[in-house]
């Protein structure tokens, strides 16, 4: 039997847990001296690998920000902090988990997760909700052109992956007294939304240059092998071939460029590192040129981190286990830094004033510089080629940025 | 397209090129689908889970070949192939007397839905041991070259392989106790229990030969192309293909299609570009089963 006074605790408890159920939200994006920024990141799943090195990324930008005396806002001093759940690499995860991060837990400002999957899943929730984003993991061209106002990326778009390679065949061409419309391309293209992108960007280039595409494949997604692909390759002889398909698509091009020795002056792919076909197939992967959005070597600096190669120490020293800083570490942190750039400029933790000054921005970092364009990609940061080169990865192009001159053709000995 | 049949007709190495290639893949398919006519003809299971078994195998010559899990004692992925076939044998007797000793008598849906169920099980299991990435063992064998012709020698070992362990499988099914055994409860399980044979037993050792033939052709398969703990789908696409193109214990026909398809789609892949080459092998699936539909039309009664 439920007595007077039970009642009136239990009427008590219902009464308190509704305030604090009302009042959450509204108090909860900035905790005393704490800014709360939102992520739902893939720490299980299919993108677990790359979630966890771009959370990593977060992470030790938010630490070295507060080591550094934290954000500014109205000549007070605030600590960042992250609030993440897990969206198991699943779009309609991340949706759902956004909603909550908004509706349940009053965060404010976000945080991108990994991938152009779940970003698509995540942008219209922000939007609804007109809560800013700033994300560093979804490449794909079609994310900007949704007309979306609230998410920024810091990252270049998918159709830029492969397109500065063509560039490079055609300044490699005319350097050796050939014309750009002599020379034949071979591209090959696995059948998703991202690779399909990526080829868009090519496809645009071999045209501008008038060159000639002598094969257009599209390898399906359940399928690892492209010989039949590559024999045509060896009977045409095109003097560049691309290909971009994820980490399989890597993997089973330089397994099968290597069982087939081909012989293509200039081989692109996107993802070897990824794919990590240098330690697989050693030798043979020599002379590839490999895509990044970011290493090591480039020459970008900012106050907080120092240059890139700073960067790179630091991340080494602080997560113990990687030989390579990968690249989505490096554009999270850079994420986050566009997030202190913001408050800063806005003075304010009004999101629709955040969301003025994330339009305005114009920042040199160490991870390269970021200005968004009205679609929100960043158009200020070129893609960079790495070559393969003695088992090492050396930049290559834009020749504003190469550490090393470009072995033309590729020289390799199967 | 016509430029590429051009191709194959000026230069003749190309075709045959094509055509070996073709004959190596089949070959692989071939094993798989074996196992699965096995299962399926003796036990009326269809099994879901069949490239999943085969997924397990490729990892299991990756770890015994990766100084990461093995140190010292990590040797070459070849030696995988008996590792994986005692283990994958294991494997299924424990998965028989788990999961399909209680769907065996069941209709095929609750057979279906088990095998697809235990093929996510394995997926993700995989996926939680071995982490997401694509991985490949490394034979380090050459590629001898002649002209336009390149043939991987890792290609023809496996080749060699699968036509042995095929032999042995059948020598097997014919000559021994076990294999009498399988052949008569597949006739008829009620009367080779009447006769004295454990059908329970055959059934496990059946479905765990599968999961041991699997595994080789999974040992193969991490050399020749590309592992990841989600790749399991295609393969028992494929067997399932070849299996009703070919029909239950027709290995003749077995061989056949595994190798014509393998075949067909390597010239669809040439002429069509890779984007057709799954779906030409479908499309022949579906020539078979309309030619078949025709020719079975004449036999057909009614049922009184």
């Amino acid at each position: 039997m439920l007595n007077i006074s039970k009642f009136k605790s239990l009427l008590a408890f219902i009464a308190t847990s509704l305030i604090v159920l009302v009042a959450g939200p509204a108090g909860a994006k900035v905790e005393g001296d704490t800014i709360v920024l939102g992520s739902a990141i893939s720490f299980t799943g299919k993108y677990s690998t790359n979630g966890i090195h771009a959370s990593n990324g977060y992470n030790l930008a938010v630490k070295k920000i507060n080591e550094a005396g934290g954000v500014t806002v109205g000549g007070k001093k605030y600590k960042l902090k992250i609030q993440y759940y897990d969206d198991e690499s699943t779009p309609a995860r991340t949706a759902q988990l956004l909603e909550r991060l908004i509706k349940q837990d009053g965060v404010k400002y976000m945080l991108g997760p990994y991938s152009s999957a779940t970003t698509k899943a995540a942008a219209p929730v922000t939007e609804k909700y007109k809560i800013p984003m700033v994300e560093a993991e979804g490449a794909s061209r079609s994310l900007f052109s949704q007309g979306y106002q609230y998410m920024f990326a810091v990252l270049s778009t998918s159709e830029q992956y492969l397109a500065s390679s063509i560039a490079l065949a055609a300044e490699l061409a005319e350097k050796n007294g050939r014309k750009p419309q002599d020379l034949k391309v071979a591209m090959v293209f696995e059948n998703d939304p991202f690779s399909l992108d990526v080829r868009a960007g090519v496809a645009d280039d071999v045209s501008k240059y008038g060159m000639k595409t002598v094969i257009d494949d599209k390898m399906p997604r359940d399928l690892s092998d492209i010989s039949a692909t590559l024999t045509k390759v060896k009977a045409l002889k095109p003097d560049v071939l691309v290909v971009s398909g994820h980490s399989k698509g890597a993997a089973t091009a330089a397994r099968q460029i290597k069982e087939m020795k081909i012989q293509v002056p200039i081989i692109a792919i996107t993802h070897c590192e990824a794919a990590k076909i240098i330690a697989k197939f050693g030798s043979a992967t020599e002379g590839i040129l490999c895509p990044t959005q970011w290493s090591e070597t480039l020459s970008y600096s900012d106050s907080l981190f120092g240059k890139a190669k700073d960067y790179d120490t630091l991340f080494k020293k602080e997560y113990s286990g990687y030989k390579n800083v990968p690249y989505q570490s490096a554009q999270a942190s850079a994420a986050v830094q566009v997030w202190k750039d913001a408050f800063e400029r806005a003075n304010s933790f009004d999101t629709d004033k955040l969301r003025e000054a994330l339009a305005a921005t114009d920042l040199e970092t160490f991870y390269g510089r970021i200005k968004f364009s009205p679609e929100g990609n960043n158009v200020a940061k070129p893609m960079v080629l790495r070559q393969i080169q003695n088992g090492k990865l050396n930049v290559v192009a834009p020749s504003k940025w190469a550490s090393h001159p470009v072995v033309f053709p590729r020289k390799v000995s199967y | 397209m016509l430029d590429n049949i051009m191709v194959l007709v000026q230069a003749p190495l190309v075709p045959l090129q094509l055509l070996l290639d073709g004959i190596f893949i089949g070959a692989i398919f071939i094993l798989i689908a074996y196992g699965l006519a096995l299962v399926w003809g003796v036990m009326n299971v269809k099994n879901l889970a069949q490239g999943d078994f085969v997924i397990m195998g490729g990892y299991i010559a990756w770890v015994i070949s990766n100084p990461k899990y093995m140190g010292a004692w990590a040797v070459h992925p070849i030696l995988g192939l008996p590792v994986a076939m005692v283990f994958m044998f294991g494997f299924g007797w424990v998965i028989y007397f788990l999961i399909i000793k209680r769907v065996v008598y069941r209709d095929m849906f609750t057979s279906l839905l088990a095998t697809f169920g235990l093929a996510i099980v394995i997926a993700q299991l995989l996926n939680q041991m071995f982490g997401p990435e694509v991985q490949v063992a490394n034979s380090g064998y050459p590629t001898w070259t002649w002209g336009l012709l390149s043939v991987a020698a890792i290609k023809v070992v496996a080749f060699a392989l699968t036509v042995i362990l095929a032999a042995m499988v059948v020598i097997f099914m014919r000559y021994s106790r076990m294999g009498q055994a399988i052949r008569a409860t597949a006739q008829d399980a009620r009367a080779a229990k009447v006769m004295g044979i454990d059908t329970e037993h055959v059934y496990a050792f059946t479905y765990a030969l599968n999961a041991a033939i699997c595994g080789a052709a999974g040992v193969l398969i991490s050399m020749i192309w590309v592992i990841q703990p989600f790749f399991g789908l295609p393969y028992s696409l494929r067997a399932f293909v070849v299996v009703t193109a070919a029909g239950l214990g027709n290995l003749p026909g077995i061989i056949t299609y595994g190798l014509g398809l393998g075949v067909v789609e390597q010239f669809g892949g040439f002429i069509l570009g890779a984007q057709f080459q799954q779906a030409i092998v479908v499309m022949v699936l579906v020539l078979v089963l309309i030619v078949r539909q025709i020719q079975q039309n004449r036999y057909r009664q009614a049922v009184v």
